[in-house]
């Protein structure tokens, strides 16, 4: 019988690396020393879980839960959908994923950002829900703003949407950021930048999905995201030596 | 050519950037109001059974200063060693909380319940320790690491045992500073660099 071994060792390769001169502020934010190594244990197989009872109807509609559905938010509406899968394939059911990001204009609502764009009061910027059994989340929310930020002389950020992922065990965790298809800043930007594979970065790029759209009130973009998986193992039950 | 394995390779890793509070920690940014139950505010409940500690400290970049915008998770199981969801496990200990460096000093606070060991596979023991998992901007894959308690049997953990320079196994043992109170300071390079895991 297949049981659930340990997690998979992340392959590195895949993801930024630590150091990334062309951002700057990663260069005194990443470790120098190699990593520790180790097969993947109790605690960091198992995972903080999170139910229905903690979310709200209006969570995952950024469109409205800042003014609990008294006033929509301004900005051009969309869906953001997608599953959650692990290297394997496997739908990742009731795993919490969370969103935040800058309203339409390119400000958060955050006391460090001073963007000359103002803020939206209709608009707070996050969002959370909770996968289906299929792996499935949806957000409704606005398109997010393209906004400067200091690093080299002109940098922009390309619209974005930053999105955290549990999984089900703490060693999937994982944050990452969505890009919008067609959009020229990406290939701009040193943050879209420190993910070194094409396709990997390409990956991070959510298309129009125009099916999945709703004619007269909304666009859809699709996102799927791929989190570790844990090793099939036949042998894993069986003492030492066998 | 060969065949096609049928695995998904790992999305990639983003920055959480500055506004990080915005999405996982909204009252932190004044914007508390928007869920009813903000997820993480504390690993325990009244009654949780254990020694109650306080563990503070900072994390600290390359230039030595107290990063004022870093976010940390934990996770832990409960004095018994049993992660929430396990039998028997403490229904008072979640097991996972959300903490920020704050905005003026650079302190984190996390008050928790000691956890008990956690066995490996094959039964051999784990020293008790909290995982944790730091992100900021600048931190381009959120950073791994553990606390271990200096007033704990380290000596047999099999993870610590694996880190070769015994100065560099110090990063990971929190100093106890008073009766349920420990220090823990995080360094992401440079002098005293924290190990950092890959687990
Ligand atoms: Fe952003």
């Amino acid at each position: 019988m297949l049981t659930d071994g340990p997690l998979i060792p992340r392959n590195r390769a895949l993801h930024p690396l630590p150091h990334d001169p062309e951002y700057k502020t990663s260069v005194t934010r990443s470790p120098h020393l190699p990593l520790v190594s180790m097969d993947s244990t109790a605690s960091e197989e198992t995972g903080p879980r999170f139910g229905h009872g903690q979310i709200g109807a209006l969570d995952n509609n950024l469109i409205l839960n800042w003014t609990r559905g008294v006033a929509p938010a301004i900005g051009e509406r969309i869906v953001l959908h997608g599953r959650v899968l692990d290297e394997n394939g496997r739908a990742v059911p009731q795993t919490l994923v969370e969103i935040w990001q800058a309203n339409a204009g390119g400000r958060y609502r955050h006391a460090r950002d001073g963007y000359l764009a103002p803020l939206d009061p209709n608009f707070g910027g996050a969002g959370r829900t909770l996968t289906d059994e299929a792996g499935r989340y949806q957000f409704l929310t606005i398109r997010p703003g393209a906004y400067p930020w200091p690093n080299r002389g002109n940098d922009w950020r390309p619209m974005h949407i930053h999105i955290s992922i549990f999984g089900h065990s703490f060693g999937q965790r994982l944050i990452t950021q969505m890009y919008f298809e067609g959009d020229p800043l990406i290939a701009h930007c040193p943050i879209a930048a420190t993910v070194k594979g094409r396709a990997q970065l390409d990956r991070l790029v959510a298309p129009l999905d125009l099916a999945a759209s709703k004619p007269l009130d909304y666009l859809a973009y699709k996102f799927d995201i791929v989190l570790r998986g844990r090793r099939q193992s036949l042998f894993e039950n069986k003492p030492e030596g066998m | 050519m060969v065949q096609k394995l049928d695995t998904l390779p790992e999305t990639a890793s983003q920055t959480a950037g500055p506004y990080v509070h915005i999405g996982l920690m909204p009252s932190y940014t004044g914007n508390g109001q928007i869920f009813d139950l903000e997820i993480g505010q504390g690993p325990i409940a009244d009654g949780a059974r254990g020694e109650i500690i306080e563990i503070t400290g900072s994390v600290h970049d390359g230039t030595g200063w107290a990063m004022r915008d870093a976010l940390i998770e934990s996770w832990q199981p409960d004095a018994q060693g049993r992660f929430a969801g396990q039998d028997g496990a403490d229904p008072a200990v979640s097991g996972f909380c959300r903490f920020a460096a704050d905005a003026t000093s650079g302190e984190f606070r996390l008050r928790t319940v000691k956890p008990g060991p956690v066995a490996l596979r094959d039964g051999r023991l784990q020293a008790p320790h909290i995982s944790l998992w730091i992100v900021s901007r600048g931190i381009n894959i959120g950073l791994q690491t553990r606390i271990y308690f200096e007033d704990e049997d380290n000596s047999t953990d099999p993870l610590l045992a694996r880190i070769e320079q015994r100065p560099r196994a110090d990063t990971l043992i929190a100093q106890k500073t008073a009766a349920g109170r420990y220090r823990f300071d995080i360094r992401l390079q440079g002098a005293g660099e924290t190990v950092f895991l890959d687990i």
